[in-house]
């Protein structure tokens, strides 16, 4: 836990800035609605308040600072009003409900892991492909890389809109999203993994006569899996991202993505914000969860951690 | 006189790289006897693994022939003949001392019972018991070393191919293991073949000392010790091992003179 002192101070300061941007921000909204309840404002018309920058308008109206923390649709929400929004969200409606976070978070949750199962297993495989087959080794790196120069945001409409005319809805367009975007780590990562053992080792299993399926599984697999688990943390939060995105086109109306959608659409960047952090929790919950995962596995196999 | 082990004859090996042919051995002519102990010295270069690798089948000879136990080095990899000790301890990190033992009888099908009774056996024979459940970065080199010579003799292949296995240790460590290489030698009777950078380790270890030069790899000079089976360490200091050490010092400088 000595890395607990760093973090925190990077979140305080996060925070600090965050907060300290929320009064310029919102300086130009907070004073129209001033104006309208009578309190003065300098300037006083709307018109030659937009020839003011924030920053100078936000110093010439100190005494309205307070009020840029409580807009109810502000252009950048204050801390305090994400984490209630959070909470009410979580805490205080049935997981179940429409409005529940947790109800949207299992939703695009459950699209990140079956697509993420997916681009593992695929990625796993490639790799194990790739590092068996020379045509597979010049035929497939070509691809895989190529993948991943197509924007997710162009490709991801077209998947959905594609399957959908098939009659494939809900659950699975979006995992096959996550899918794509998370099995190239794996691919990249399992490659490297499967071909880091050195000559020596492979001589000396040769010295055994030991058949291929032997050198795989007493070799290069185990010799793989720190580059694998190094690989499956890019890979889980990249299918996030494309559970997210995969929500986005269509018009979901649940997961995260369609809690931003509906934010936007509607003015409320509070509710935008929250399915943000909610998504950015989520994320490194499951990156957490592979880093145990990960511990466990290697410690058993006796390999220390680079911290 | 039993038909040898090993016998090379015109033994030639080309290496072509990028740079143009390398000669790695050129016109190699040898026979190792059974319960032969035989080190290869000589400078960076000379072709010591190269060899030890044709006899290992790990590489191919581009010319003449070479036979072990009478067949190909191919065949007799396959017939698991030797046992083999890198350079490098080159244990599995991820296995523990037992595991990494383990690892060629789990190859070559051994039963449950059989792998634990050769692994306490070779463990008690490089002095190692009690550390069976050790990962390798919890061991010192010379430990690891001495792991690697186990996992060579778990199997007991009636041959030891070891590519300067001592190289990197101390002095006062590399003694104690010479001590127990040649007890073991003495009890098992295998038949040997080290390679080594060190004079003394060669003279004292071997029965046959095979000196070697560069460019192209080839031998020199090969010496049959006259000293006795039985060597304490203080026999490096007896005038028929200072007169063998000397020889093969100017059998070095000869290969060097061609530079
Ligand atoms: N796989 C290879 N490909 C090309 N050249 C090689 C290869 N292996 C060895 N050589 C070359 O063959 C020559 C002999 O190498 P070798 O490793 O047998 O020397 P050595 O006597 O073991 O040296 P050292 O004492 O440094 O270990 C060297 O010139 C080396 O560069
Ligand atoms: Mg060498």
């Amino acid at each position: 836990m000595r890395s607990a002192l760093p973090i925190a101070t990077v979140v305080v300061v996060i925070f600090a800035i965050w907060t300290a941007a929320v009064v310029p921000m919102n300086i130009h909204l907070t004073a129209d609605l001033a104006g309208r309840q009578d309190i003065a404002v300098t300037p006083e018309t709307p018109r030659e308040r937009q020839e003011v920058g924030a920053i100078s308008l936000a110093l010439q109206n100190t005494s309205i600072w307070g009020m840029t923390y409580t807009l109810d649709r502000p252009n950048l929400p204050s801390p305090h009003q994400v984490a209630a929004e959070l909470y009410k969200s979580v805490f205080t409606v049935a997981p179940t409900s429409r409005r529940s976070l947790i109800y949207h978070a299992w939703v695009t949750l459950s699209a990140t892991l079956l697509g993420f199962l997916i681009g593992a297993a695929a990625g796993i495989l490639l790799a194990v492909g790739i590092v068996y087959n020379r045509t597979m080794d010049k035929a497939v790196m070509p691809w895989a890389i190529t993948s991943q120069t197509i924007p997710i945001l162009a490709l991801a409409p077209m998947v959905i809109v594609m399957l959908g005319s098939i009659g494939v809805q809900g659950l699975l367009p979006k995992a096959i999203i996550s899918a794509y975007l998370s099995f190239f780590p794996v691919v990249v990562g399992m490659v490297k993994g499967l071909r880091s053992p050195d000559h020596m080792q492979l001589d000396l299993l040769h010295t055994y006569n030991a058949s291929g399926p032997q050198a795989f599984w007493k070799l290069r697999l185990p010799g793989s899996m720190p580059y694998l688990f190094a690989s499956l943390k890019i890979g889980i939060s990249a299918s996030l991202v494309g559970a997210i995105v995969g929500e986005l086109p269509t018009g979901a109306r649940a997961g995260f993505g369609a809690r931003m959608l509906v934010g936007d659409q509607y003015g409320q960047p509070i509710l935008t914000w929250a399915a943000l952090f909610g998504a950015a929790i989520t994320a490194a919950l499951l990156v957490a969860a592979i880093s145990l995962i990960e511990r466990k596995t290697l410690g058993r196999m006796g390999m220390r951690m680079a911290a | 006189m039993t038909a040898p082990v090993i016998s090379a004859s015109s033994l030639d090996l080309t290496f072509q790289t990028n740079d143009g042919p390398v000669h790695a051995l050129s016109d190699v002519n040898l026979d190792i006897g059974k319960g032969d102990f035989v080190s290869f010295i000589g400078p960076s270069g000379c072709g010591k693994t190269t060899f030890l690798r044709c006899i290992a089948g790990l590489e191919t000879q581009t010319g003449g022939t070479l036979s072990v136990n009478g067949m190909s080095p191919d065949a007799a990899r396959r017939a698991r003949a030797y046992g083999y000790v890198f350079q490098a301890a080159g244990l599995y990190p991820w296995r523990t001392l037992e595991g990494n033992i383990r690892l060629p009888l789990e190859i070559m099908g051994f039963s449950e019972d059989e792998k634990k009774a050769r692994v306490k056996r070779v463990l008690e024979l490089v002095e190692l018991a009690g550390f069976e459940k050790k990962f390798p970065w919890q061991l010192s080199g010379g430990m690891q070393q001495r792991a690697s010579i186990a996992r060579a003799l778990a199997f007991d292949a009636e041959i030891l191919l070891m590519d300067e296995p001592f190289g990197a240790l101390d002095e006062i460590v590399r003694d104690h293991l010479n001590e127990q290489l040649l007890a073991l030698w003495a009890r098992t009777g295998k038949t040997i073949a080290f390679v080594t950078h060190s004079i003394t380790e060669a003279v004292y270890l071997s029965t046959k000392i095979v000196v070697m030069s560069p460019r192209p790899g080839r031998i020199t000079d090969v010496i049959e010790s006259p000293l006795p089976k039985e060597r304490p360490l203080d026999i490096r200091d007896d005038p028929t091992f200072i007169d063998i050490a000397h020889r093969v010092r100017e059998g070095l400088r000869l290969g060097h003179a061609d530079d």
